[in-house]
C-alpha cells in the first residue's frame, strides 16, 4: 500500500467472523522502587488479560479506578510494551506481521481527560491533521480531511478550525479528541473513560454521536468506563476487571440478568438507583480494594467476598464459561469441580443464604 | 443549539483568534515595567550599534592634561577617565562588547542546551542519565570559577571568553529544559500522537518543542544579566578584551585606582552593567507573567 492513500479504509481480512482484536495472556508488571532499605516490589497492573472484540461490537471494560482498565488499553495500542501475551489485530499478531505504525492506523484511541490529550499549542484543525500529515497526506489535503472530519462531530469548521484548546468547553474538546481519532480511518476505537469527565447532559450528545459515527464509519469500540449506566446503554458485551484481571465476561444483558462472580454482583448493587424504594442502605463490599503491589494470593477477591474459603485464597480460579452464550466467570463457586462448599449453585439463592 | 448559543458563538468569533504569541506579546505591552525596560534596553543597543554616527568623541583618543574630569564638564558630559578619554562615548561604544558579551553565549547555550534537555527529558532512560550526568559535572563548580578557569585555559580574548561562558550556561539551561520536557512528555497529546504513529524527532518539533520553548526562554532571558556580569568579570580580570578597546567590565577595572579621586566617573560602568542587567531581570519577569496564560 502506498503512502498517498494512507488514510484510506484498512479493508477486512478474516471476514465477519474472525475478532477485529484478539488479546491473549496480556500482562504489566510495573516496578515499584523502594525506600532506602529496599522493600520495593511490583505492581501486577496487568495480569495474563485475555479478551477479544467481535467486529463492530461494542466491548465495554469496566471494574475499579486501579484495575488496570487503562493500562489495557495502553497495551494494546503499543503506547506502553507489555512484558507478556500476543496482541492479533484482524487475524494478524502485532508486532509479526502487524508493524505497530500500521497498527496504530488500525486502532487509535480517545482519552479521558479532554484538556490534556490536546496540545495547547496547535490549532484544533492541526491537532486533528498531525496524524494523517505524519501517515504522508499532504498539508492541503489533511487539512480538508480536518475540516470534513470536524463537521462529522458537530463543530462547525468556519468557527472552529482555527481555535486553540483552551477556547472550547469540554464536550467540544472531546469531538475534537474524537475527531483527531477518527483521522486515520481506524477501525477500532479505543475509548478510555471517554465521557467520565463530561457533565450528564453533554454525556449524552457524545454517546449519540459516538454511536452515530460507529454507524457511519462502522468503527468497533472498546468502551472503557466505571459508569455502569453508560456501559450498559452502549455496549454489547462487557469485560469486570478487578486488579489487572478479568473476573467475569458476558453478554450485556446476560451480565446484569445472570451475574455470576461476586465481585460484579457488588458492583452493579452499588450502582446509585434512582427508584427510592430500591434504596442501598449498605455498602455492598467494605473497604478498598487491595494494593496491586503483591496482589493477594488465590482468587484476588478473596479478601473482600463474602463466600471466601480458604481455597479461595489457595489457588487461583481460572475463567471458565458458564454457558453457551459468551458468559464466562473466574470465580471457584462457577466450576463444580472446584471443590468450594457452594460450587455450581446459582449465586442468586446464594445471595439470600 | 439555542439562537442566544450561536450568538454568543458568533460574538466569541468576532475577537479574531490569535496564536499564543500574539496574546502573549499583547499581555506585555499592558506592563508598564516590562515596556520602560525593554524601551531601555533598546534604547542603549541602538546606542551601541548606530555608535559611529552619533557625533560622539573618539573612544580611543587620550589626552594627558583632560584626565578624570567630572560629570557635567562642559565638552565631556560623563566626564573623563583616567587617561583623559570621552566617558560618555566610551560607555556607548562599549555598549557594543559588553552586550555581545551578555547575549551571545546565552543564545548559544540557550540553542545547546535546549536541544540536549529536550532529548534527554523525552528519551529519558540511558540518554538521560548519559547527558544529565554530563551537565551534573560541570555543575559541580561555580559558575565564575568554571568561567574563569576555561577562559584561562583558553587564553584571553573575545572568542575565548564567548566560548567559556557559553559552556558555563549549558548545563543550568539543559536542566530546565530536561524538566520542563519530562512533565510534558507525560501529557495525554504526546501519548495520543505517539498513537498515530509519530516519530519521536516530529513528536520533539511539533508536540514537546512548542510547549518548552516558553520556560526555557523565560529562564535564559534572566541569564542574560548573570552573563553580562561574569563576562565584565573576566575583562576585569584581564581575561576577557584587551586594551584600548572599551567593554565595560574592563573600564570598572581600570577605573578602579581612580574610586578615590573622582568617585562618580569611577563607577559608570558598574553603572551601565546595573541597569541593563536589572532591565533584563524584570523583562524576564514580566515575560513570565505575561506568558501564564491559561484557558
Amino acid at each position: 500500500m502506498s503512502e498517498a492513500d494512507l488514510t484510506a479504509p484498512v479493508a477486512d481480512v478474516g471476514g465477519p467472523q474472525q475478532p477485529l482484536l484478539a488479546v491473549r495472556g496480556l500482562s504489566k508488571h510495573f516496578a515499584v522502587r523502594g525506600g532506602l532499605l529496599g522493600g520495593g516490589g511490583v505492581v501486577r497492573a496487568v495480569d495474563d488479560v485475555s479478551l477479544s472484540v467481535g467486529k463492530g461490537e461494542v466491548l465495554g471494560i469496566v471494574g475499579e479506578s486501579g484495575c488496570g482498565k487503562s493500562t489495557t488499553a495502553r497495551l494494546i495500542i503499543g503506547l506502553i510494551a507489555p512484558d507478556a501475551g500476543e496482541i492479533m489485530f484482524d487475524g494478524e499478531p502485532v508486532g509479526d506481521r502487524l508493524s505497530l505504525r500500521e497498527l496504530r492506523r488500525r486502532v487509535q484511541m480517545v482519552f479521558q481527560d479532554s484538556y490534556s490529550s490536546l496540545n495547547p499549542r496547535l490549532t484544533i484543525e492541526d491537532t486533528i491533521a498531525f496524524g494523517p500529515t505524519v501517515h504522508g497526506v499532504a498539508p492541503g489535503e489533511a487539512r480538508a480531511r480536518a475540516h470534513d472530519l470536524l463537521r462529522k462531530v458537530g463543530l462547525d469548521p468556519a468557527l472552529f478550525a482555527g481555535r486553540y484548546p483552551h477556547e472550547l468547553s469540554g464536550g467540544q474538546r472531546q469531538r475534537v479528541n474524537i475527531a483527531r481519532a477518527l483521522a486515520l480511518s481506524p477501525r477500532l476505537v479505543l475509548l478510555d473513560e471517554a465521557v467520565s469527565a463530561l457533565d450528564k447532559s453533554v454525556e449524552a450528545q457524545v454517546l449519540n454521536l459516538l454511536i452515530d459515527l460507529k454507524t457511519e464509519f462502522g468503527l468497533t469500540y472498546v468502551f472503557i468506563s466505571h459508569d455502569l449506566n453508560v456501559v450498559r446503554f452502549i455496549s454489547d458485551r462487557v469485560v469486570v476487571m478487578y486488579l489487572g484481571e478479568v473476573v467475569e465476561e458476558a453478554p450485556v444483558e446476560a451480565l446484569w440478568a445472570d451475574t455470576r462472580h461476586p465481585y460484579t454482583r457488588a458492583l452493579l448493587a452499588a450502582m446509585p438507583s434512582l427508584d427510592p424504594s430500591r434504596r442501598t442502605e449498605q455498602a455492598p463490599i467494605a473497604g478498598d480494594p487491595p494494593s496491586p503491589i503483591n496482589p493477594p494470593s488465590g482468587c484476588r477477591f478473596h479478601t473482600r467476598c463474602p463466600f471466601a474459603e480458604p481455597l479461595c485464597s489457595a489457588r487461583r480460579p481460572a475463567l471458565l464459561p458458564t454457558g453457551n452464550d459468551g458468559h464466562a466467570a473466574a470465580c471457584h463457586m462457577v466450576d463444580p469441580a472446584s471443590g468450594h462448599s457452594r460450587a455450581g449453585k446459582d449465586i442468586k439463592e446464594q445471595a439470600h443464604v | 443549539m439555542s439562537a442566544i448559543a450561536e450568538d454568543i458563538v458568533r460574538i466569541a468569533t468576532v475577537e479574531k483568534t490569535r496564536g499564543y504569541w500574539g496574546t502573549v506579546l499583547r499581555r506585555l505591552t499592558r506592563d508598564p515595567v516590562s515596556v520602560v525596560c525593554a524601551a531601555i534596553l533598546l534604547a542603549i543597543a541602538l546606542a551601541a550599534i548606530f555608535a559611529p554616527w552619533l557625533g560622539l568623541a573618539d573612544p580611543l583618543q587620550g589626552s594627558g592634561i583632560r584626565r578624570l574630569r567630572w560629570i557635567g564638564t562642559p565638552g565631556y558630559p560623563l566626564g573623563t577617565d583616567d587617561l583623559g578619554r570621552d566617558m560618555l562615548a566610551r560607555l556607548v561604544y562599549g555598549g557594543r562588547l559588553s552586550l555581545v558579551l551578555g547575549l551571545l553565549p546565552v543564545a548559544l547555550a540557550f540553542a545547546i542546551g535546549t536541544t540536549l534537555g529536550v532529548i534527554a527529558g523525552y528519551v529519558g532512560g540511558m540518554v538521560n542519565q548519559a547527558i544529565m550526568r554530563v551537565m551534573d559535572v560541570f555543575y559541580a563548580f561555580p559558575s565564575v570559577l568554571l568561567a574563569v578557569a576555561i577562559s584561562g585555559t583558553l587564553g584571553a580574548g573575545i572568542v575565548n571568553s564567548l566560548v567559556s561562558l557559553t559552556v558555563v550556561f549549558v548545563p543550568p539551561i539543559t536542566r530546565v529544559a530536561e524538566s520542563v520536557t519530562t512533565g510534558v512528555r507525560n501529557l495525554d497529546f504526546v501519548d495520543a500522537a505517539r498513537a498515530s504513529g509519530a516519530g519521536p524527532m516530529t513528536i520533539m518539533r511539533v508536540h514537546v518543542l512548542g510547549n518548552v520553548l516558553g520556560p526555557i526562554f523565560v529562564y535564559a532571558t534572566g541569564l542574560i544579566s548573570v552573563c553580562m556580569i561574569l563576562a565584565a568579570g573576566l575583562s576585569f580580570l584581564g581575561l576577557g578584551t584587551k586594551p584600548p578597546s572599551p567593554e565595560w567590565g574592563f573600564m570598572l577595572n581600570q577605573l578602579r585606582t581612580a574610586i578615590y579621586v573622582n568617585p562618580w566617573v569611577a563607577a559608570l560602568p558598574g553603572v551601565m552593567i546595573f541597569i541593563v542587567s536589572i532591565c533584563f531581570n524584570l523583562l524576564s519577569d514580566g515575560v513570565r507573567s505575561a506568558m501564564d496564560v491559561r484557558g
